[in-house]
């Protein structure tokens, strides 16, 4: 898979500045960066969901800034998953309808066939015992991971991830990410768009540092991370490593104002 | 302390609904009581005259009835059919049709139910001719037709609001799934929707039903004509009051089962 000089605007917000991306099948390739980047915004272009400006996309053979129709898109979305920050589970069906859906009414595939896959890849992320609950009865870590899991029922070449533990607290964020770790050591490609730093340095071939829509630095994961070229990665890796994503304010605490309060009129 | 208060009230009562069996509930000691004035009076032969003439009349009140219940239900129907169209079609992506559905929406919803009775009843002919065919128009008809219209209307506007409350994030995970348009829709977004739209549309099924005593004005015998009559026959005040009392005992048994019914599917909602 691989992009080349991807530019893309929302009206008049530039959110893509020229993206060169490479990825290699067998490889896991980690995105990182500051929000607002547009690291989600690469993603959707590789799957078709935004439409870039200019520039090239390949998914294998296929280029995807040329497909038009919606019979392209969906032979391209057949071989690429994605899963969300936010689980997107269908919640009037059971986890296993969940995973066996898109296989058999997309891929029209033998519904006996698909059910078994299902349970296997439920046992893989460490749920058969919930296979006929509703995703409203499920935490969040589990809806994710039914989330992988849907994902992959779909046997897709390319999988994307979207910053998949931002939405969960941090216990839970171990249970996702050891799925991960696992689909990746069995050698699946993916592109993981992440601020787990640690682990992105732990499983990641190569890393990409965006910053303002632009690549700003990439290579593989221990130079990245060991000895970053650009002064911008560094201070990136500073702020998110060295104070830690725990300790880091999200945002600063808001100003309380006071109120004149005896100059303020009561209606009675 | 005002958020206590909300909170611990309508606990309150749940628990009370819950813990009494049904033979205690209010309705049912009502029930009882209403049954055991009866068998008083009608053991002791001291019925009062009103309440008697209130029996020899109930089979043709509830005939009346039965007429309001089939134009309620026929309206109804055909406002379903017709709106769940038009609220579809107000979603569509040529903008013709969008604006077409969206003046046709608000043009019935703020139309007065009388006055649409009334047009209907006036405009449509009183006997159709088909070839060399006479088919007479009945009244009831007019009236069903006059009450789906804003059935329709409201219908569209609780469907594309029951379309419109679904998640795009739903849409763009489907999509991701390599879902058609088409599949989508059918398979992830209407079985969500339905379930968002029944309690509206019981709602305004309701809200329907109460409207069909205008049938009444246009000549239709239905329940609130046939207490006309009766009163008119019978000539006694008592009575008159009774059977308009009568009347709005009929119209509150039909319609508030179904309002129940309504919260209690909206309570099961909130779960998912």
């Amino acid at each position: 898979m691989a992009l080349g000089g991807v530019h893309l605007r929302f009206g008049a917000n530039e959110v893509l500045k020229g993206i060169d991306l490479e990825v290699r099948r067998g490889e896991a390739v980690s995105i990182i960066g500051p929000s607002g980047s547009g690291k989600s915004t690469i993603l959707r272009c590789i799957t078709g969901l935004l439409r870039p400006q200019s520039g090239s996309i390949r998914v294998g053979d296929t280029q995807v800034e040329a497909l038009r129709s919606e019979a392209e898109l969906i032979a391209l979305r057949k071989r690429v998953g994605f899963v969300f920050q936010q689980y997107n589970l269908f919640p009037h069906l059971t986890v296993l309808e969940n995973l066996v859906i898109a296989p058999t009414r997309v891929a029209g595939r033998d519904r006996a066939e698909t059910l078994r896959e299902a349970r296997v890849l439920l046992d893989k992320v460490r749920l058969s015992h919930k296979e006929a609950a509703y995703p409203g009865e499920l935490s969040g870590g589990q809806q994710q991971r039914v989330a992988i899991a849907r994902a992959l029922a779909m046997r897709p070449e390319l999988i994307l991830f979207d910053e998949v533990t931002s939405a969960l607290d941090p216990e839970t964020v171990g249970e996702v990410l050891t799925v991960i770790r696992d689909l990746v050591q069995e050698g699946l490609t993916c592109v993981l768009v992440t601020h787990e730093m640690r682990f992105a340095e732990e499983i990641s071939d190569q890393v990409y540092f965006t910053e303002a829509g632009v690549i700003v630095e990439h290579g593989p994961a221990r130079d990245i991370f060991g000895q970053p070229r650009s002064e911008r990665t560094r201070a990136f890796l500073h702020r998110a490593l060295g104070d830690g994503p725990r300790n880091a304010p999200a945002r600063p605490a808001p100003v309380p104002e006071t109120l004149p309060f005896e100059r303020l009129r009561f209606a009675l | 302390m005002a958020s206590e208060i909300a909170l611990s009230r309508p606990r309150h009562v749940m628990r009370a609904a819950s813990d009494t069996p049904a033979w205690r509930r209010p309705w049912a000691l009502v029930a009882w009581a209403v049954l055991a004035l009866l068998a008083f009076w009608v053991a002791t032969g001291t019925t009062p005259v009103a309440f008697v003439h209130l029996w020899k009349w109930s089979p043709a009140l509830l005939r009346g009835l039965l007429a309001n219940i089939e134009i309620s239900v026929l309206a109804m129907a055909l406002g379903t059919l017709a709106g769940l169209v038009v609220g579809a079609l107000s979603l569509s992506p040529l903008r013709v049709l969008r604006v077409v559905t969206r003046w046709y929406v608000q043009v019935f919803r703020n139309a007065p139910v009388l006055v649409l009775i009334y047009f209907t009843t006036y405009v449509f002919p009183f006997e159709l001719h088909l070839v060399s065919w006479t088919f007479p128009f009945p009244d009831w008809i007019k009236v069903v037709l006059g009450l789906a219209l804003p059935a329709s209307a409201n219908v569209a506007e609780i469907f594309r609001g029951a379309i419109q409350s679904i998640p795009s994030a739903q849409w763009e995970a489907a999509q991701s799934l390599a879902f058609r348009r088409s599949e989508i829709f059918r398979l992830i977004v209407l079985p969500q929707c339905l379930r968002r739209m029944l309690p509206p549309w019981m709602n305004l099924y309701a809200s329907i039903t109460m409207s069909t005593a205008l049938a009444s004005l246009v000549g239709v015998h239905d329940v609130v004509d046939t207490a006309q009559i009766a009163s008119n026959t019978v000539a006694r005040t008592d009575f008159t009051i009774l059977v308009y009392f009568t009347l709005l005992g009929l119209f509150f048994a039909y319609c508030y089962p179904i309002a129940r019914a309504t919260r209690a599917l909206e309570r099961r909602h909130d779960r998912h």
